[in-house]
Formats: C-alpha cells, sequence, structure tokens
C-alpha cells in the first residue's frame, strides 16, 4: 500500500469507488464543513477538499481536510500550482501528512482572473504533472525536489484531474499517459456530460493501456436547473453539455428540473460504470451536499465497503 | 521588441500636476513600431495636453521631441539642452528609457507617460502579442518554437491545462490563443509528438527575476573599454 488511505484499499479490493467533494466556507464558519460533512458521512469512500476553487479565497483545503478526519471523513486534499511554490508545497504536504492527510490531488488551478483577488500575483512555479512528480518523489524515494531527505515517513495516494473535453481532443490521452508517467495512481475526470466523446477519450486510454495504470474515475455533476445546465454550457471552459440534455431539462417544469436532473445522473452513472477502465465515480454535487444520500442511493453506490 | 501603450491622459494629466513647461520625448526604437512613443504619437499627445490645459484655462507649453532611442546614453546629446529647460520631462519611451533619463540626469524630473507591458512583436496590423517570457532559460527547442513561458497564462510547462477550448485560452478567448494547443498542432506537423509526451520537469526559475536582479557583466567586453 502507498499510503493505506480507505480510497486506496477500495481500490484495491476490485470495488466501485466513491468520492465526494466539499467546498469550504469563505470565512472560519467551521460549522459550514461540519454540516456539510454530516451528509456525506459514510455515503461516499473520500471527500476532496477544494484548494481555493475558481480562484476565491476559502478556508484552506489543508485545515478543511484536518477537520474533516476529526469527524471520521477520509479528506483527499485538493492543491493547485497557482498559489504556492515548490518551497509552499512541500512544506505544506509535511504538514498534511504529518495531520494525517493520506489522499490528494494535483491541479494546475483555476487562474485568478475568474476569482475575487483577479489583481493578484500567481505563482505557477511548477505544474501539476510536475507536481505529480514531486510527491511522488517525496513518497518513494523520500526525498524533496532538491534532493534533501526528508525525515519522516511521507505516505500519499496521489491523485489528478483529467478533462478529456479540453481542446485540442487528440492531446488528452498523451496527457493522461503524461500524468501516469508522472507517477499518478488515481485520476478524477472533469465532470461529463457528453458521453460520446468521453467514451473515445476512454478507447484510446485503454488502446494504450494507461486504464489499467492508474485507477479512473468519471466525474458527475447533477444538474440542478435548465440555467444551471446553460451556465456550465456557456461559461465554464471545457464543459459541454449535449443538446438533448439541455432539452430534456427544459422539457419540465421548473420545480421538477433538479429531480430531472438526478434523473439524468443516476443514468449517466449506470453507463460509466459500464465502461471499461471506469473504477470509481466522483460525485460532485456542486452547493447540494445534503442531496448526497439520496443521490449515492439512487444511483446504486450504496453501501459502501468498509475495512478493518 | 518592447511593447507598451500609452497611460490614459487623465493619469498623464494628474501626473504632471502643475508644470508650466512639459518636455514630451519620444523614442525612435520599439515604441515607434508598436505606435505608442514615436515622434507621431509626441504630436497627438503633446495636442492633447495643450487642448486640456487650455479648457481648465491652465497655462502651460509642451516642448515636443523625439531621439532615435532613449535606452542608450549617447542619443541624448541633441536634446539635453532643452530637457533641462522644462520643469518636467514625460518620456514616452519604454520604462528603460524613463529610467536612462532618471540616471543621466539626476536633477531633471522625468514621468513615465507609457506602461511598458511585454517583449513582444507586431503580429498582425493593430495587434501587438508577447512572445517571450525573458526567464533566462530558453526552452523553445523542446516546444516547437513556441514559448509557454510568455503565452500560456499559466506559464506551464507540460500543458495544456482542461482551459482550453477551439484553440483559444479561457483567461481571454477572444484575445489569447492557448499555447500548448499550437505547441501540440506544430509538434504533430513535425512528426514529433513523442516530444508532446516527455515531461518537462521543473524549470529552473534563478535565471529569470526569481533569482534577482540580472545584470550581465561580459569581461571581454570590459576589458575593450579599459583598452581604449
Amino acid at each position: 500500500m502507498k499510503s493505506n488511505s480507505n480510497l486506496e484499499k477500495v481500490f484495491a479490493s476490485g470495488q466501485l469507488a466513491v468520492t465526494g467533494e466539499l467546498g469550504p466556507p469563505k470565512g472560519t464558519n467551521i460549522k459550514v464543513i461540519e454540516e456539510k460533512a454530516k451528509h456525506l458521512k459514510g455515503m461516499v469512500d473520500a471527500v476532496n477538499l477544494t484548494d481555493n476553487q475558481t480562484a476565491i479565497v476559502r478556508l484552506s483545503s489543508i485545515a478543511s481536510a484536518k477537520i474533516l478526519l476529526d469527524i471520521g471523513l477520509e479528506p483527499v486534499m485538493q492543491m493547485v500550482c497557482r498559489d504556492r511554490n515548490r518551497l509552499a508545497m512541500q512544506s505544506d504536504l509535511f504538514g498534511a501528512v504529518a495531520l494525517g492527510v493520506r489522499n490528494m490531488l494535483c491541479l494546475s488551478g483555476d487562474h485568478q482572473v475568474f476569482g475575487n483577488h483577479p489583481q493578484a500575483k500567481n505563482v505557477y512555479d511548477i505544474d501539476s504533472v510536475q507536481m505529480i512528480n514531486m510527491v511522488k518523489t517525496m513518497r518513494d524515494d523520500g526525498k524533496l525536489l532538491s534532493g534533501d531527505e526528508i525525515d519522516g515517513e511521507f505516505k500519499m495516494f496521489i491523485g489528478a484531474a483529467e478533462n478529456p473535453f479540453g481542446d485540442p481532443f487528440a492531446s488528452r490521452v498523451p496527457r493522461l499517459a503524461k500524468k501516469i508517467a508522472a507517477g499518478v495512481d488515481f485520476i478524477q475526470t472533469q465532470c461529463i456530460y457528453d458521453m460520446e466523446r468521453f467514451k473515445k477519450w476512454m478507447e484510446g486510454a485503454r488502446a494504450r493501456g494507461l486504464h489499467e495504470k492508474c485507477f479512473i474515475m468519471a466525474g458527475v455533476t447533477p444538474l440542478k436547473s435548465v440555467g444551471m445546465a446553460n451556465y456550465m454550457n456557456n461559461k465554464v471552459s471545457g464543459i459541454s453539455i449535449p443538446e438533448d440534455i439541455i432539452k430534456r431539462m427544459k422539457g419540465v417544469p421548473k420545480e421538477q428540473q433538479a429531480e430531472e436532473g438526478i434523473k439524468i445522473m443516476v443514468e449517466q452513472i449506470d453507463e460509466l460504470r459500464k465502461v471499461e477502465g471506469i473504477k470509481g465515480i466522483h460525485l460532485m454535487a456542486i452547493e447540494w451536499e445534503h442531496r448526497v444520500p439520496e443521490l449515492v442511493e439512487r444511483a446504486g453506490l450504496l453501501p459502501r465497503p468498509k475495512f478493518d | 521588441m518592447i511593447i507598451a501603450e500609452q497611460k490614459p491622459l487623465e493619469e498623464i494629466r494628474e501626473m504632471l500636476g502643475d508644470a508650466k513647461k512639459v518636455m514630451v520625448l519620444g523614442c525612435g526604437a520599439c515604441v515607434t513600431i508598436c505606435f505608442a512613443g514615436g515622434s507621431k504619437e509626441v504630436g497627438i499627445l503633446s495636442s492633447q495636453l495643450r487642448i486640456a490645459a487650455k479648457k481648465d484655462g491652465k497655462e502651460l507649453e509642451v516642448i515636443e521631441d523625439t531621439i532615435e532611442r532613449q535606452c542608450e546614453n549617447e542619443f541624448f546629446e541633441s536634446v539635453k539642452d532643452k530637457m533641462k529647460e522644462a520643469d518636467v520631462v514625460l518620456s514616452i519611451a519604454c520604462g528603460v528609457g524613463v529610467q536612462t533619463i532618471a540616471e543621466l540626469f539626476p536633477d531633471i524630473i522625468v514621468l513615465p507617460g507609457l506602461n511598458t507591458t511585454s517583449f513582444g512583436r507586431p503580429k498582425e496590423p493593430g495587434v501587438f502579442a508577447e512572445y517571450c517570457g525573458g526567464c533566462g532559460d530558453c526552452i523553445l527547442d523542446l516546444t516547437g518554437g513556441i514559448c509557454p513561458i510568455a503565452r500560456c497564462s499559466k506559464s506551464l510547462l507540460n500543458g495544456p491545462c482542461g482551459g482550453s477550448e477551439n484553440g483559444m485560452c479561457e483567461v481571454d478567448p477572444k484575445t489569447i490563443q492557448c499555447a500548448w494547443h499550437l505547441i501540440f498542432e506544430k509538434l504533430e506537423k513535425m512528426g514529433r509528438l513523442d516530444q508532446i509526451e516527455k515531461i518537462n520537469p521543473p524549470k529552473d526559475w534563478s535565471n529569470s527575476m526569481s533569482g534577482g536582479v540580472r545584470n550581465i557583466v561580459r569581461e571581454d567586453l570590459l576589458e575593450v573599454k579599459l583598452e581604449s
């Protein structure tokens, strides 16, 4: 075992893994995390803690991860390249491991122009591929990027994101291969709506045997309304929602759109888990943490495995 | 070349304050090419300043001149006396030009009329694009001659990130091309896609501004100076 994390154990057991996501508060109100966590407990194998997502300042992912550990939930600590140089990253990783964090997600991070401090100076000292490799070296060789030895044990299950919907499409399988070569253990994809394109990407991954070199989790986000569908389709780069899904959402009255969104999600999960090489579902229920028990129940993802 | 653009007129007027005699000094090099600080722009800006002053009932004399290059000592010979007559010199060269004046003429008040933005080139009429990040450790051999330091919004060395759509960067899909999309296509055309899967290691930023101020001292040239 690389990390002994619950998530790693689920993958190792050959069962379909399920991760959730929790957006920390824009402040110090720990109750927000506790409240959201309450709904996720027992429903997912681990929970992503976002790191200043969309470049908006929030309670740090490290502190949020520790709060989650104290509640008895396993965190997947996200870390972006935007806000930290290699010194800060490695130092914070020491801190995270010392506090008991065993899963992480290495990300480039949304550019700060999208957030609440567009005037900020960004960092991007290293990128997400380099971060994966840095963490792998810390874990497997016990060494920093500088070559200095690490004092103490460093265990981490290393994750990264992949977006099969970003362009150019032909670069997306090679980029997955690159992250695997860098040492990634698991991948969570961007939310999938365009099933055709996703399957084509997986086909490319399988053709190179990449699905056996890391655990690929399919990203899913339930649509709450047709407004949300349009917003994600038009405003969020790298997400395209096919016309038939938008039509389905439009086709029902406003008060039934959330229900329709859930139905679509359940169908998507049913379809995704049948795709060869998919080892898990990453459920990003954005500001809908309280609906997660219902979502995983209806998607047939319960009960979650337990290990001693 | 260095790319720059003029500061808003109001900001320039605020900087000038109550100066009665202003010299607007242009530069014949890069900023002439990018239509920001050449003799033409000296004329336009001077007229704007005169008109604005007149409108406000303020007394203002504006002297106009342009030299070949504001970054080198020798070109100031012809204008230095005129410069000393003015209350302030408004330089519409890049930041290097402004600082050259500040260094050569410690008694002259020099103000910047431009914002210097990047190293780039006039890509097409009216478009002045950034091409080089001045990182001090060129890797264009690895990226098909396209710089990800200057032209990727995140300076990624292993792109593209997920924010690339139809060849454009999500940071500004109207004006910024995704550098990694361009690199991918170029390497594909060159039959060098194997290169795209090689992990570019963390960059040595010590040759960039991160390593401190970069002053190149060439011993061979220093000696030449001593001999002459």
